[in-house]
């Protein structure tokens, strides 16, 4: 039994599993059962906020109009570019295209970073207006007395999806590292599938959160 | 490990495009038109077509073993799940001053 390192581009695999193929098909379902965790952490904060935007519907009109459409768009196109762009790295280590391959995951990282710098200006500005979540808040309630509730979602549910997208952004650096040292390829590019997938459910998340914080 | 189905080039474009093509939508629909009390609903139905195409193609969930979709599919079961007995007990509820 070799001790080394596996060279699993040349098709070799891990002893407990039958075949290269096997190998990659458990760990995809592996990343797939982890995204369900996801959907269930993110889904308990939805629910949430149904309910008591149905509770409080004044409270989620006032505090709504807070939030700027247009920068809320502008992240939903960089993030849609963003899973374009991480789908073709993929296609790319398919394709035995190392160097596209690398492009497009760096590219995929520059638009996490782009969607965090939008995010940074919408939450200094709401921090300077003091609309902040419950005891923090110290902004104009407006006469509503929940107001401060609507941002506890707010900061709650961006805030949970933006640490999704530093956690992203650092893990595709580290496949595009791998890709642009030649360890993937046609016969294995595991990881890179794996990432794309924890990357492609950030731009889920985020699709259901513009209608809902942006527009409705 | 054997060659997976590869999605052209082209499918990935056209998906985006359609996925652009829906944000324009929304945003047109909520901003541009007034269509209450069916704005949520008309909103959130297109993030469901959108949500549908990214993990259709770019999740390669279409030509994927059919158990991760019902994975998938069963997480979003139990986020209903979560939601209808949420809703039963919070709109069930009798106040303590009703004189039921």
């Amino acid at each position: 039994m070799s001790t080394g390192k596996l060279d699993k581009k040349n098709g070799e695999f891990a002893h407990h599993f039958n075949d290269a193929e096997h190998e990659y098909v458990s760990s995809k379902e592996g990343v797939w059962i982890f995204l369900t965790s996801e959907i269930l952490m993110f889904g308990a904060l939805f629910v949430g906020y149904f309910i008591y935007s149905n509770l409080y519907p004044e409270v989620f009109e006032v505090g709504s109009q807070s939030t700027d459409w247009r920068l809320g768009f502008t992240n939903t196109i960089v993030l849609l570019a963003s899973s374009l762009t991480m789908a073709l790295g993929i296609y790319y280590c398919q394709k035995n295209d190392k160097k596209k391959a690398v492009m497009n995951l760096a590219a995929t990282v520059v638009c996490g970073a782009i969607f965090m710098i939008v995010k940074y200006f919408e939450y200094s500005h709401k921090i300077h207006e003091g609309w902040l979540p419950g005891q923090w808040f110290h902004g104009d309630t407006q006469g509503i007395e929940n107001l401060p509730l609507y941002f506890s979602f707010y900061f709650m549910m961006t805030g949970l999806h933006g640490i999704h997208v530093l956690a992203g952004m650092g893990l595709v650096t580290w496949v595009a590292i791998r890709a642009n040292r030649g360890e993937f390829g046609p016969h294995y590019y595991t990881p890179v599938e794996g990432v794309g997938l924890f990357w492609h459910l950030i731009d889920l998340i985020w699709i259901f959160l513009f209608p809902l914080l942006y527009l409705v | 490990m054997a060659e997976h189905h590869v999605i052209p080039f082209s499918t990935y474009i056209k998906v985006f495009s359609a996925l652009i093509g829906l944000t324009f939508l929304t945003v047109l629909t909520a901003k541009g038109m007034d269509l209450s009390p069916f704005n949520g609903a008309v909103a959130f139905i297109i993030a469901a077509c959108k949500a549908g195409l990214v993990m259709a193609i770019f999740m390669h969930l279409k030509y994927d073993a059919k158990s991760n979709s019902m994975i998938i599919f069963g997480s979003f079961g139990f986020v209903m799940l979560l939601f209808i007995f949420c809703v039963l007990d919070i709109y069930t509820r009798i106040p303590v001053e009703s004189t039921l």
